[in-house]
């Protein structure tokens, strides 16, 4: 079963933190089809948060139909993929180097190069909702 | 079970001085709100008057539709004051006893189980506890009322890392299986942030801000841009505006998306919300208005 853990100093929405931990088990195969998530009262005895943050999470979850809650019985993963695993990332993999090679011969260091990827990741994300 | 918060023109004076004015507020069934703000900002005030200590000097306060004062919405109003007080030459027992004497609704195998989960020593004089001790049992008091209200006043302040999670654990734990309303005061973001889904900041007797945390979070943005004397646009309300240098920094609600290449906007941390808004001192200044 998996087990959360907080950061409040990423500054990203606790309820978010907890869909992201799920996200990333299931893409690396730590979490299978039909496992359980921990019940909510079991979470948020374990981190003491807000009962409603874990609900959330869990109802964000199962609208991206990566989890089933099963009333009385709990939250079981459905196997669904959340894209491809990551193995198959070598080829975005190769290009992403290739980038970082030239953004570092045109003289930007680790801050620019972060920033630039942070806005252009923000700015396309809202290409996509437009 | 849950209890609806409604407030509305709320006041309170002392003598001379409000201590808390004009406050509205309309709190969910089953949220858990945090309630922010510098030392002597009314957090006090406001809890005691939703817990039925003490009456408004103006405006309108309803637990679950009815006034705190009600012996019906005292019965469903837990409260634990600010420094957790206990009868110092009671046991823990005593206490226990007391509880379930004075309330109607007393869960008497809940305080129990509480305390002995606790591993405190039922003879022991509350006296003699330590801090974290004493806010357990206070808070155990106050849970074994089955409470659809919680009201916190500092719940935490005065305990160590470890004893505030636990405190946080047990009242988190109570509330995923009982649905209960909670507000508690806090000085302490990080545990707002943690246990919150909702926020209200209060500043010199006024509210400043209130709303659900993630939203409020959504729809602010720190601004940087040149300081070239340009106008903001009239859509976004701002916070905050400060000139530094060559450069100016806002703080501003619903900032529309728009593309300018010398202006960039970045969220905010939960605590540089709040800050923010304590600082904020355009409503002071209407509170002066009413006053001259």
């Amino acid at each position: 079963m998996i087990s959360f853990s907080l950061d409040t100093r990423t500054g990203v929405a606790p309820y978010q933190q907890l869909v992201q931990q799920v996200r990333h088990a299931i893409r690396l195969g730590l979490l299978h089809e039909g496992d359980q998530l921990p019940t909510v009262k079991e979470v948020v005895a374990s981190l003491a948060i807000n009962p409603n943050t874990v609900l959330k999470a869990y109802r964000e979850l199962e609208h991206a139909d990566l989890v089933n809650a099963r009333p009385g019985l709990g939250t079981f993963v459905t196997g669904r993929s959340v894209g491809p695993p990551i193995g198959e990332h070598a080829a975005l993999r190769r290009e992403l180097e290739r980038w970082f090679n030239k953004a570092r011969r045109a003289g930007l260091d680790d801050e620019s190069v972060d920033a630039l990827i942070a806005t252009t990741r923000r700015a396309s994300a809202q290409e996509d909702v437009a | 079970m849950t209890a609806a918060v409604a407030t509305t023109g709320l006041g309170r004076r002392y003598r001379r001085k409000w201590a808390l004015r004009d406050c509205t507020l309309a709190i969910e069934p089953g949220s858990i709100t945090g309630l922010v703000g510098p030392n002597g900002a009314g957090k006090t005030t406001l809890l005691h008057l939703l817990a039925g200590m003490g009456h408004q000097t103006e405006g309108e306060v309803t637990i679950g539709g009815m006034a705190p004062t009600d012996r019906r919405a005292l019965a469903a109003i837990g409260f634990v004051a600010q420094h957790a007080p206990v009868y110092p030459n009671l046991s823990v027992a005593d206490h226990l006893r007391l509880g379930a004497r004075l309330n109607p609704r007393w869960d008497a195998a809940l305080a129990e189980d509480r305390i002995s989960r606790l591993g405190l020593d039922a003879h022991q004089a509350a006296g003699k506890l330590s801090g974290g001790e004493r806010a357990q049992l206070a808070l155990t008091i106050c849970l074994a009322k089955r409470p659809e209200l919680i009201l916190l006043d500092e719940p935490v302040a005065s305990l160590d890392p470890l004893a505030r999670r636990e405190f946080l654990a047990a009242l988190m734990e109570t509330i995923a299986d009982t649905g209960a309303t909670a507000i508690l005061s806090s000085h302490l973001v990080a545990d707002v942030e943690r246990v919150c889904d909702h926020v209200v900041v209060i500043a010199g007797g006024r509210v400043h801000l209130t709303g659900g945390i993630d939203e409020l979070l959504a729809a602010h943005r720190r601004i940087v841009l040149p300081d070239d004397g340009r106008v903001l646009p009239s859509t976004c309300e701002v916070i905050q505006d400060r000139v530094r240098g060559r450069q100016r920094e806002c703080l501003v609600r619903d900032w529309p998306t728009f593309a300018a290449a010398d202006v960039s906007a970045s969220d905010l941390s939960l605590e540089d919300l709040l800050l923010a808004y304590m600082r904020d001192d355009r409503t002071s200044e209407r509170a002066l208005d009413v006053v001259a």
